[in-house]
């Protein structure tokens, strides 16, 4: 089982602290496979954002175990949570690409927290990555001057161009039009195919539900259902 | 300007391109650090004013070695060493030549009818080379009664009369109710210490300054015989006077000694000491600001950086390329605007505020050092947070 690129025990979560600290998640146990498409869903405050938080190495993990890629992060130091990122893709629900970067240079952010080793095929890498969401006549847009859709598909590419072995993704298709909304779950999808890549998704939309290989509600932050659908 | 830094930094010029992309919030942290500078040169510049006046009289000397009161602590204070103390001096093994010299404020009246005060210097014009070479005639021609050299930087001096005194001409004043000539010039302004400067033989000194006695001078000058150390004739002199009433210092010693008691024992000195003091801590105060303004605008941003892993080294990188920006394009206009302000404080003051080279370098350099520093400040919240905290 220590092949599985996610594996979550009793994970318990607070916010807060004294009066005010409230438990956002209770118990939580998780095991994602390789390659797989995991959609996370649930009603707003029920935990979802937070466990992909938690798995992304983004917020502090105080209690049970949370096992990414090898890497305990339950008590791990700020240089293993560094390396750990860098072989994380995060989609953000709000874009929160760079304002003064175009949308090329956000991509290359991507790349270059690996080094510039090479930067013209940085380059090239990142201009594919934008032909392959339908963005190559915007490459060198500051995203002021980009759709919100358009935004959050430069986010997509900035996430994946350095092939993470996990994508976490925060409801990436809210500021999408159905076609490009499918075009980037398919895009994660084959990916999964392709190269193994492990995505856990948070998402409302019900037209992404029927590519997941599997659907976790969570509410009131305890894991409700879990089906296991077209696991391959 | 871009691909420059890009070579230069191995990554995008991510604090370049993010101060470029605001202009009017560029341009306000530009003038918050210039403003910074500025607040510093001024207060710096008074203080240089200062020391420099304090320190002129002594370069109108081409003296070796000073004997004062032991009691007077600067080269103005009004104690009178014994004439008697110059012959024993003179007895002294390495001692060539000696003048007294006499000093005391003139009232002394302007063309225009205002009365100005000169610091007034009497020696004895028949010992050559006590006198500073850059001043315009020699002593010989002050053996002649009742005659001076002026200071062309006196406050209020008529420019027809310098243009004349350059060109050799005698101008006649009143000072102190007697007519006195003109005769040559010396160059040094009025400082803190008076409105001007007069140079004349003690001769004519003891007779504008009737109270004073040809026995009792205020200092005594000494010239040291050619090839012998003057630090050893300090030495013999030390050894030979009595230090309860004589002081024996060599001029730039006493110079120094000078300065750091006007600057650190009187008033005035103080009050700019201090005024420095505060000018550096608004001045960091407001540097402290810009940056940490501009850090905390770009925090989300930051942040999403941080979720991608990039480390804390990262950030630190991306504020020390904002604060060397900072740093240059503040400096440029403070230095500018300073040397403006220095110029105008000048006219209308007479004293010496004058933009140095060195004043100018430390300035940017410690300007450096507070945006750099304020930055690593700044960039500490983003250390300690969790991404997830900052979105």
């Amino acid at each position: 089982m220590t092949r599985d690129p996610i594996q979550v025990r009793g994970l318990d979560h607070f916010f807060g602290s004294g009066d005010a600290r409230k438990q956002a998640l209770f118990d939580i146990n998780l095991t994602i496979a390789r390659g797989s498409l995991t959609v996370l869903m649930g009603p707003s405050g029920s935990g979802k954002t937070t466990v992909l938080t938690l798995i992304g190495a983004l917020r502090e993990v105080g209690s049970g175990s949370v096992r990414v890629l090898g890497q305990e992060l339950h008590g791990a130091d700020e240089r293993s949570l560094v390396a750990l990122r860098k072989r994380l893709g995060f989609i953000f629900q709000a874009h929160n690409l760079h304002e003064s970067l175009t949308a090329t240079q956000n991509v290359l952010m991507g790349l270059e927290v690996h080094g510039r080793a090479n930067a013209d095929r940085q380059r090239i890498a990142a201009h594919h990555m934008l032909d392959l969401v339908g963005l190559s006549d915007r490459r060198d847009y500051l995203p002021g001057n980009l759709s919100g859709g358009q935004k959050q598909r430069v986010a997509v590419a900035r996430a994946l161009v350095s092939n993470p072995e996990i994508v976490l993704a925060d409801e990436p298709t809210a500021a999408l039009d159905k076609v490009s909304g499918q075009n980037v779950v398919r895009l994660l999808k084959t990916l999964g195919q392709v190269r193994g890549t492990t995505t856990v998704m948070v998402t409302h939309d019900p037209r992404i539900l029927e590519m997941a290989d599997r659907i976790i509600t969570l509410e009131d932050g305890r894991v409700a259902t879990d089906e296991i659908r077209n696991l391959g | 300007m871009n691909t420059l830094l890009t070579l230069l930094f191995r990554r995008l010029p991510i604090g370049w391109l993010q101060l470029s992309h605001s202009k009017g919030r560029f341009v306000a942290a530009v003038s918050g650090v210039a403003f910074a500078n500025l607040l510093v040169f001024m207060q710096l510049g008074i203080m240089g004013a200062l020391n420099s006046s304090t320190i002129a009289p002594y370069g109108l000397f081409n003296a070796d070695i000073i004997l004062s009161s032991a009691a007077g602590n600067t080269l103005t204070d009004k104690d009178n060493v014994a004439r008697v103390r110059m012959f024993q001096a003179l007895g002294v093994p390495g001692v060539a030549r000696a003048t007294p010299m006499y000093l005391g404020n003139l009232p002394f009246t302007l063309p225009d009818g205002t009365s100005v005060s000169m610091l007034t210097f009497g020696v004895d014009s028949t010992q050559p080379g006590f006198v500073a070479p850059g001043i315009g005639g020699d002593l010989n021609q002050l053996t002649l009664e009742n005659t001076a050299l002026l200071d062309l930087g006196t406050r209020g001096i008529p420019k027809s009369v310098v243009a004349g005194l350059r060109t050799g001409e005698s101008f006649a004043f009143e000072a102190n109710g007697k007519t006195l000539l003109a005769v040559g010039t010396m160059d040094v302004g009025g400082g803190f210490l008076a409105d001007g400067m007069l140079m004349m033989s003690d001769q004519t000194f003891l007779r504008f300054f009737p109270t004073r006695s040809s026995g009792a001078p205020s200092h005594i000058l000494l010239k040291v015989a050619d090839g012998v150390s003057h630090d050893t004739v300090v030495a013999r002199l030390r050894a030979t006077l009595p230090a309860q009433s004589v002081k024996v210092q060599a001029m730039p010693e006493a110079a120094q000694s000078d300065l750091s008691y006007m600057s650190t024992q009187r008033p005035t000195g103080i009050i700019f000491g201090f005024g420095v003091f505060m000018g550096i801590l608004v001045g960091l105060v407001i540097v402290y600001q810009v940056l940490s303004t501009d850090v905390a605008d770009h925090l989300r941003e930051y942040a999403t950086f941080k979720a991608m892993g990039y480390g804390h080294s990262f950030f630190l990188g991306i504020v020390f390329e904002e604060a060397i920006i900072l740093a240059i394009f503040g400096f440029i206009p403070g230095l500018i605007v300073s040397i403006g302000l220095y110029a105008g404080l000048n006219a209308v003051t007479g004293l010496p505020v004058e933009m140095e080279a060195g004043r100018a370098i430390l300035v940017f350099l410690g300007t450096l050092a507070a945006c750099t520093l304020s930055g690593a400040i700044a960039t500490r919240r983003l250390a300690n947070a969790d991404p997830a905290d900052l979105f």
